[in-house]
């Protein structure tokens, strides 16, 4: 037999050494104990017959989709949201445990749809329950960034595969500052929410429908290489949709007035591609659920009060523990009392392979989320140690051109203790109050352990 | 003299590198004892025995337990337990380059043969990782589940890939000695071992001979069993059979169940290759014995087996045998029969959680040997040294002063090769100088021993 060239050693390292004696090339790895309780669930999973295959089918299923923008239009026509209704971020979660950046959303949200004159009977409203109803965004096919609170007259973007006609919808993005998502609900915030509503939806609607399908992953696929890591650094994808949309939106027909002041909303918000960042990775993620054995993670997404994650070998079961406070940068006189725990459904770009994940490639903000290049470069490597395959087409230049990280697995997370890296803004955490900062953020450690012994019942059944 | 025992919770390093720190500390001067390890049930014990206070503690707590004499520092021991425990972490330095967390890790994009040697309740998940990525594996884990070991072992079958293991202590693939092995040169011999002492036995005896062996693939003792039904054994079979520059394959296990035994022999018979079967049992002829037959079966003579040394008379008495070799302590048994001789085996998985196996660390069997030499029924000792690769550096250095101390015979076998890096010749001769009888056979050490005690009472 041939003597092996290579000899990959986890354990001992007396026997790694010994095999270096012999001149062999030996790689040792740095194995440690698994998350405490997890050692025969890890066993079970790993040893279930269908794992193997079901997560080349999941990651393969998801590095398929192309995702296209193809429309604009009112939630009630997309998602078929009804009046009452309200989408929201992250895990299902009622009013009386909603944190205060929901509730000031939703607070807004009740107004500007005419359940309420003010917020305060817009908070009367909410309390009582009568005709309103709570859903997560993820159920209908949708993401919302930070509180993601839909209502059925906010337009939303809508994204399909081109192979196969999936959909997935978010809403668009409002800018910074005393935002609804963030949980401000004054005046000032209504008031461009209608104007979002009656001047740039429509307008994004025939621009769209003009320019034909514009092709959001090959614009990931750039503003990747050109220093977005598209979660908290947007700014070369705003522009490139810009260049798309603009000439369309320019011989529209609709107000010259009005043409310019979108133009200049667009190109003044560098987060206005986030809100569809978000739907293209959902989109991915979405193809790769309900593969059985499969221990992918198709969602990460928190409520300001719960995080949540989905796994696709369990179906629609979240598993879910606290959402943590963000370390980070806060924006003038803020500080970490302000802060609300960890909130919206972004997180998805981070489950998708960017964001967090792929730090190293988005040096200008790593101060604004709290660390330095190096810290960028280790989070993105450390990340290839939880995820099950790399995306060919969202390349990191200073890493060779490395695909980023992608496809959480679960059972890596409890073997390596290794959490998923999250950039994320901070709202504060009373309802009006908007955003107080950014920075890093991971899930509560307990969530993955609990996806985990789901998947070792299922393998159980599956076996039995 | 003051005793410190801290937990650190979280820490972790494998036993190993525990016992290499213990040592490190218990050099420094003022450290009187100096204990570092996983808080494991063995290990508690062990720290009681010596008379440490241990907090409660859970397996994935780090005890450091330090006695210090009048001239101790606490902060210089505890400076040396941080610094041995240091370069254990790896190389430091580059943050942003380290080391896989994973064999999957360390697999992806570049094959390897994978090396798993984690605690037991975790070598699924590594060998699984080789597995998934294409490749063959070695797990030297004990206390792995057997629903484990045919989980792994099944899905490397559908994948005509090899588990060697669990618990498997040898192997020489291409001549790479992977845990404990001997250094052999290379020759006509390919092995197939479900016994680690016993395939180290064969390859020394072969060596002494002068036969060379090519591959030496261990597949752990349980998988000639029924519920494995000789999985990795079909494979090493085949890969051997494939194997231009292997003339003969000789099979070593013990007794295997009676329906794989059937399977095994019949897949054999199938082979271009010969295959000569060395099954340990009742009745059954000894490792020495089958080594003759593989001798006989390609044409070499058969040496004289050497002994060197002679040990104390004897005054009749029962011989205890301390084994550090699972196979050797089987064999010896087998051979001495039933009679009131007692047969210990150190590497038994009861003597090894949380600890290194007695190949690497002596304590647990020097400090039995004092308490067996000391009992008036033990007429004879008889102890095994095995030397190769992974194995202690200098076995003798630490035996040979508590056998000098003793007016008990002891017989010895040292099983290895002169060009084991322990060297044999001068293993031996510590050990000779010490008043040992020693052997290279392990059954002729046996039937020595017997012959010393008067055959028993």
């Amino acid at each position: 037999m041939k003597a092996p060239d290579r000899v990959v050693a986890a354990g001992a390292d007396l026997l790694a050494e010994a095999v270096a004696g012999q001149a062999v090339e030996v790689e040792r790895v740095a194995w440690r104990p698994p998350m405490a309780g997890t050692e025969a669930d890890l066993a079970v999973v790993a040893a279930d017959p269908r794992r193997h295959d079901a997560n080349r089918r999941a990651v393969e299923a998801m590095l398929g989709v192309t995702a296209h923008l193809v429309d604009v239009a009112p939630a009630a026509e997309v998602v078929g949201l009804e009046r009452g209704q309200f989408l929201h971020a992250g895990p299902p979660i009622t009013w009386d445990r909603a944190s205060g950046p929901l509730r000031g959303a939703l607070l807004g949200g009740a107004v500007l749809e005419g359940l309420a004159e003010d917020p305060d009977s817009a908070m009367a409203l909410l309390e009582r329950g009568d005709g309103v109803s709570l859903e997560p965004c993820h159920h209908r096919g949708a993401v919302g960034p930070m509180a993601g609170v839909v209502t059925p007259s906010m337009w939303m973007f809508v994204l399909e595969d081109p192979a196969t006609g999936r959909r997935t919808h978010c809403t668009l993005n409002e800018g910074l500052g005393k935002v609804l998502r963030y949980g401000a609900y004054g005046p000032e915030v209504l008031e461009r929410l209608r104007w979002m509503s009656e001047v740039l939806g429509p307008l994004l609607q025939a621009a769209v429908r003009q320019t034909g399908p514009v092709d959001v992953t090959g614009i990931l696929t750039q503003m990747l290489q050109m220093g977005d890591e598209a979660h908290n650094r947007n700014r070369a994808g705003t522009l490139m949709l810009l260049r798309d949309l603009s000439p369309a939106m320019v011989t529209s027909g609709f107000d010259g007035a009005d043409v310019a002041e979108a133009l200049r909303f667009m190109g003044g918000n560098d987060h206005f591609f986030l809100n569809l960042a978000m739907p293209a990775c959902k989109l991915a993620l979405d193809a790769g659920r309900d593969v059985p054995g499969s221990t992918m993670v198709v969602a990460m997404a928190r409520n300001g009060t719960d995080f949540g994650i989905q796994v696709s070998g369990t179906g629609d079961e979240w598993f879910t523990g606290p959402a943590q406070l963000a370390d980070g940068l806060f924006l003038g006189d803020f500080g970490p009392e302000d802060a609300n725990p960890d909130i919206g459904d972004s997180a998805i770009t981070e489950t998708a392979g960017i964001g967090g994940f792929a730090m190293a490639t988005a040096p200008a903000i790593v101060r604004f989320v709290g660390g330095s290049v190096p810290d960028a470069l280790a989070t993105t490597r450390r990340m290839h140690e939880i995820t099950l395959a790399e995306n060919p087409r969202w390349s990191v230049p200073v890493l060779d051109f490395q695909g980023v990280p992608t496809g959480i697995d679960v059972t890596r997370v409890c073997r390596t203790g290794i959490l998923p890296q999250i950039n994320t803004g901070m709202a504060g955490k009373e309802a009006g109050v908007g955003q107080v900062g950014a920075g890093l953020v991971t899930p509560p450690a307990e969530i993955f352990p609990q996806a985990l012994a789901r998947l070792a019942e299922l393998a159980r059944r599956a076996s039995a | 003299m003051t005793d410190h025992v801290e937990l650190r919770p979280g820490a972790y390093a494998d036993s190993v590198t525990l016992l290499q720190v213990s040592r490190d500390v218990q050099g420094t001067p003022g450290v009187l004892t100096a204990q570092v390890a996983m808080a494991t049930p063995l290990n508690l014990e062990v720290l009681e025995g010596l008379g440490f206070d241990v907090p409660e503690a859970s397996p994935n707590d780090m005890v450091v337990a330090l006695r210090l004499g009048e001239d101790g520092d606490l902060d210089q021991a505890l400076a040396a337990v941080d610094r041995a425990l240091a370069p254990a972490r790896g190389p430091s330095g580059a943050r942003e380059e380290q080391p896989p967390r994973t064999t999957a890790a360390a697999l992806a994009g570049r094959p390897g043969l994978a090396l798993v040697s984690v605690p037991g309740p975790s070598a699924l998940v590594e060998a699984m990782d080789a597995l998934d990525a294409g490749c063959d594996v070695m797990v030297f884990s004990d206390h792995v589940p057997l629903e484990q070991e045919v989980a792994l072992k099944r899905v490397a079958a559908e994948r005509q890939l090899l588990v060697m293991g669990p618990d498997c202590g040898t192997a020489v693939v291409g001549g790479v000695g992977l845990g404990f092995a001997n250094t052999t040169r290379p020759g006509p011999v390919g092995i197939v071992a479900a016994s680690g002492t016993g395939c180290q036995q064969l390859l020394a005896l072969l060596d002494h001979a002068g036969v060379g062996v090519g591959s030496a693939l261990g597949v752990g003792g349980r998988d000639l069993s029924a519920e494995v039904g000789g999985l990795a054994t079909l494979e090493a079979l085949r890969r051997l059979d494939a194997d231009d520059e292997v003339d003969l394959i000789v099979l070593v296990s013990k007794p295997p169940a009676d329906e794989v035994a059937a399977r095994v022999e019949e897949y054999a018979a199938g082979l271009a290759t010969p295959v000569e079967m060395a099954l340990l049992g009742p009745g059954r002829p000894d490792l020495t014995a089958a080594a003759e037959r593989v001798l006989a079966r390609l044409g070499s003579d058969v040496p004289t087996w050497p002994v060197e040394g002679s040990t104390r008379e004897g005054s009749g008495g029962l011989v205890r045998g301390l084994f550090v070799g699972g196979t050797l302590c089987s064999e010896a048994g087998l051979i001495a029969g039933g009679e009131g001789h007692t047969f210990v085996d150190f590497g038994d998985d009861d003597y090894t959680e949380g600890r290194a196996h007695p190949m690497i660390d002596p304590t647990l069997r020097l400090e039995h040997l004092r308490r067996a030499a000391a009992d008036p029924e033990t007429g004879v000792l008889l102890l095994d040294v095995v030397l190769g690769h992974g194995a202690e550096p200098d076995p003798a250095a630490g035996l040979a002063p508590v056998l000098a101390d003793l007016d008990v015979p002891v017989v010895v076998s040292v099983v290895g090769t002169g060009l084991d890096p322990q060297d044999r010749p001068r293993q031996v001769s510590a050990l000779v100088a010490a008043g040992a009888e020693v052997h290279l056979s392990n059954a002729s050490a046996t039937r020595r021993a017997l012959e010393i005690g008067g055959g028993g009472r």
